[in-house]
């Protein structure tokens, strides 16, 4: 009897569940050309921030490069002619960095932040140590400044 | 023209590939031109319009029983270099007589078909639809209807003889296991 | 004479360029229709809807580096892909694809040769499509090829004895050999032998989806055992022609399957040709929806289904028909 089940029923049944699945809607995404929405709070590639009126938020205070686990950031501070602090040299080692945010929140002038920036690949391990230029050319244009840092501030 | 160029290709690959069959060290290989053999022999049924023989042929030979040849050296590993220290059972005395013997029956099998009926090649003497399906099933089930029947009880008893066989193998196999 | 010539060398051309597009669009339809089936969406760059990725496909296999390993037997190895290439192709010699046209005024059969014996000639070149799968495994040299190909013979020695014995209540039922006549006989869509020989059908459809080594019997390339089975130490063109002949396979038996049960050309309103086409694409389509949904079966449940199972009802099969046809 089992066997008959099996064989009038069950494997039929089986077929036509396959049947079902061709109609309906693939799940596929064309990657490349159709990106999928990232997610509000998603870690990508850093950036620095500067202040309204262009100059450079970081003060070179080193307490990212203490919150940092993976030991990715490597900075040099000087001074600048109205006697601020400010990073000579910043720069991260994306191949090092485990986009962990730690640094963003440990920023007390707000200064670093996480991106959606998740495509960077080559063929040379130099370039993926970032300079402070480039994280501060990195600065998304269109998402506004005020709503990331509540961003940050709501995970405190 | 076309026909004697067929046939004598036909029969020179078929004996040659015999040969060849015989002579070769590697067993895959004489399995190998075992097959070109038949295929060249179905070639020349075909020849004699006889497509039904040359089909079965095929199917049987080089379809069915060839495979299990191959199958089996595959699954032996034979690589030919077994065959170098194989034991001949026939007496020396015993080999050469059959070898005579076979070589009689060839003769008179020759003599019967080629000699006696004045050279008269074998495509000429072709019936109408000789070898086809029909005349082939006509002849098999009234003028050979006995020896026909003698052969099916042959198979089947081989077919009972090696289940037998194979049973009482893994009978043991599970008794010492 | 020579017009004879002419003719038969146009309709093989024809034949062979049809049956290689079909081979590439075949491969196309697979993943296309498995990724449907898996909620993907299957090939969709080159081309639109993917179409021109079996170019892709070859041109890329082509240019490949031919990769013969030190331990193969060097003849065998490259002989294996042109042993199994060719009878898949030879089978469609016999299979009509139309009934008989005049053009320019002359009669023309849209089959190449209309053999008396045609569905045995189908079965002894088909039954020759193995020895390229066996010889490839054994010519490699390693043990998964080796593996595969033990597996293939056993299996096609299995199934092709139920293969030919679900053919023969067509033939007691048609009374011929002939695959014109089988289709002529079938006229009407009541007359398709798939109605007066279900359970033959049945036999039948299963042991070709095992004669051509597809899932679910595809173990003689049971990638997740065997890597590749018979195909693992092939490489560009040699690999790309086994693949060829995988799939001319599955097109013969499904010309065979139409021609044989499902009234071959035969169809109302549409020329016999598009009819012939239909069908066996409707065909095909079910073969990739099997590999999409039947799990593949193990090697012992695979022995025992063919020689315990459907041998016994073909044999059945064949004398009930007998017993009708005497009735």
């Amino acid at each position: 009897m089992g066997v008959f089940r099996e064989v009038f029923l069950a494997i039929p049944m089986g077929f036509y569940t396959t049947l079902k699945h061709l109609f309906k809607k693939p799940v596929t995404r064309k990657y490349p050309y159709e990106k999928r929405e990232m997610a509000p709070r998603y870690r990508g590639r850093h950036y620095l921030e500067r202040y309204e009126d262009g100059s450079e938020r970081c003060v070179c205070c080193g307490l990212c490069a203490a919150a940092c686990p993976a030991d990715a950031i490597y900075m040099e501070g000087a001074e600048n002619a109205k006697g601020e602090r400010y990073a000579k040299v910043y720069e991260i080692n994306l191949l090092r960095c485990i986009f962990c945010g730690f640094c963003e929140e440990a920023c007390p002038e707000e200064a670093i932040f996480l991106g959606h920036d998740y495509e960077f690949s080559a063929d040379n391990r130099d370039v993926f140590i970032y300079t402070k230029e480039q994280m501060l050319a990195n600065r998304p244009k269109d998402k506004p400044f005020k709503k990331i840092i509540r961003r940050v501030k709501r995970i405190f | 023209m076309l026909d004697l160029i067929v046939f004598y290709t036909a029969a020179i690959v078929a004996i040659g590939s015999a040969v060849m069959m015989i002579i070769q060290r590697n067993p895959v290989a004489s399995v190998l031109y075992l097959i070109v053999s038949l295929v060249a022999q179905a070639v020349l049924y075909i020849q004699l319009s006889a497509l039904f023989v040359g089909a079965l042929l095929i199917i049987v030979y080089a379809g069915a029983i060839l495979v299990l040849f191959l199958f089996v050296i595959m699954i032996l590993n034979l690589r030919g270099e077994r065959f170098d220290t194989e034991t001949n059972k026939l007496g020396t005395g015993t080999k050469y007589t059959l070898a005579v013997v076979f070589f009689l029956e060839l003769v008179m099998v020759f003599r019967e078909f080629a000699v006696s009926r004045n050279g008269a090649s074998m495509a000429t003497r072709a019936i109408e639809n000789f070898g086809d399906v029909k005349p082939v099933a006509e002849l098999l089930y009234t003028k050979y209807l006995f020896q026909f029947e003698l052969t099916s009880i042959l198979l089947l008893v081989a077919v009972v003889g090696a289940v037998v066989m194979a049973k009482k193998d893994s009978d043991d196999r599970e008794g010492n296991s | 004479m020579l017009e004879y010539a002419i003719i038969a060398a146009i309709k093989v051309t024809t034949i062979i360029v049809v049956v290689l597009t079909g081979c590439a669009y075949a491969t196309w339809l697979e993943r296309k229709l498995l990724g449907h089936l898996q909620h993907r969406i299957g090939p969709a760059y080159a081309g639109p809807y993917g179409l021109l990725q079996p170019i892709a496909d070859a041109v890329k296999l082509i240019f490949k580096e031919d990769i013969v390993p030190d331990r193969v037997e060097k003849v065998t190895h490259s002989l294996a892909p042109i042993i199994s290439f060719i009878p898949a192709f030879l089978s469609f010699a016999v299979i009509p694809v139309g009934d008989t046209v005049s053009i320019f005024g002359r009669q023309i059969d849209p089959v190449i040769s209309d053999l008396n014996i045609g569905v045995l000639f189908i079965f002894a070149v088909t039954s020759l499509g193995v020895y390229g799968i066996v010889l490839a495994g054994w010519s490699s040299g390693c043990k998964y090829s080796l593996l595969g190909g033990v597996r293939s013979s056993a299996q096609m020695i299995s199934y092709e004895i139920a293969y030919g014995l679900s053919i023969i209540g067509v033939i007691l039922l048609a009374g011929t050999l002939s695959m014109q006549d089988l289709v002529t006989q079938q006229s009407s869509i009541f007359d398709w032998f798939i109605f007066r020989q279900p359970l033959g059908f049945i036999i039948f459809v299963i042991c070709g989806v095992a004669e051509t080594n597809r899932a679910p019997f595809d173990l003689p390339e049971a990638e997740s055992e065997l890597v590749a089975g018979y195909l693992t130490e092939y490489s560009s063109m040699k690999y790309s022609m086994f693949f060829v002949a995988e799939y001319a396979n599955m097109i013969t038996v499904s010309c065979v399957v139409t021609t044989f049960f499902l009234g071959g050309w035969q169809g109302p309103l549409l020329p016999p040709i598009l009819w012939f086409a239909i069908k066996v694409f409707l065909f095909m389509a079910f073969y990739i929806w099997i590999r999409g949904t039947l799990p593949r079966f193990r090697y012992d449940q695979l022995m025992n289904f063919g020689w315990k199972i459907l041998f016994p009802l073909a044999l059945l099969n064949t004398m009930l028909t007998a017993w009708i046809k005497l009735w």
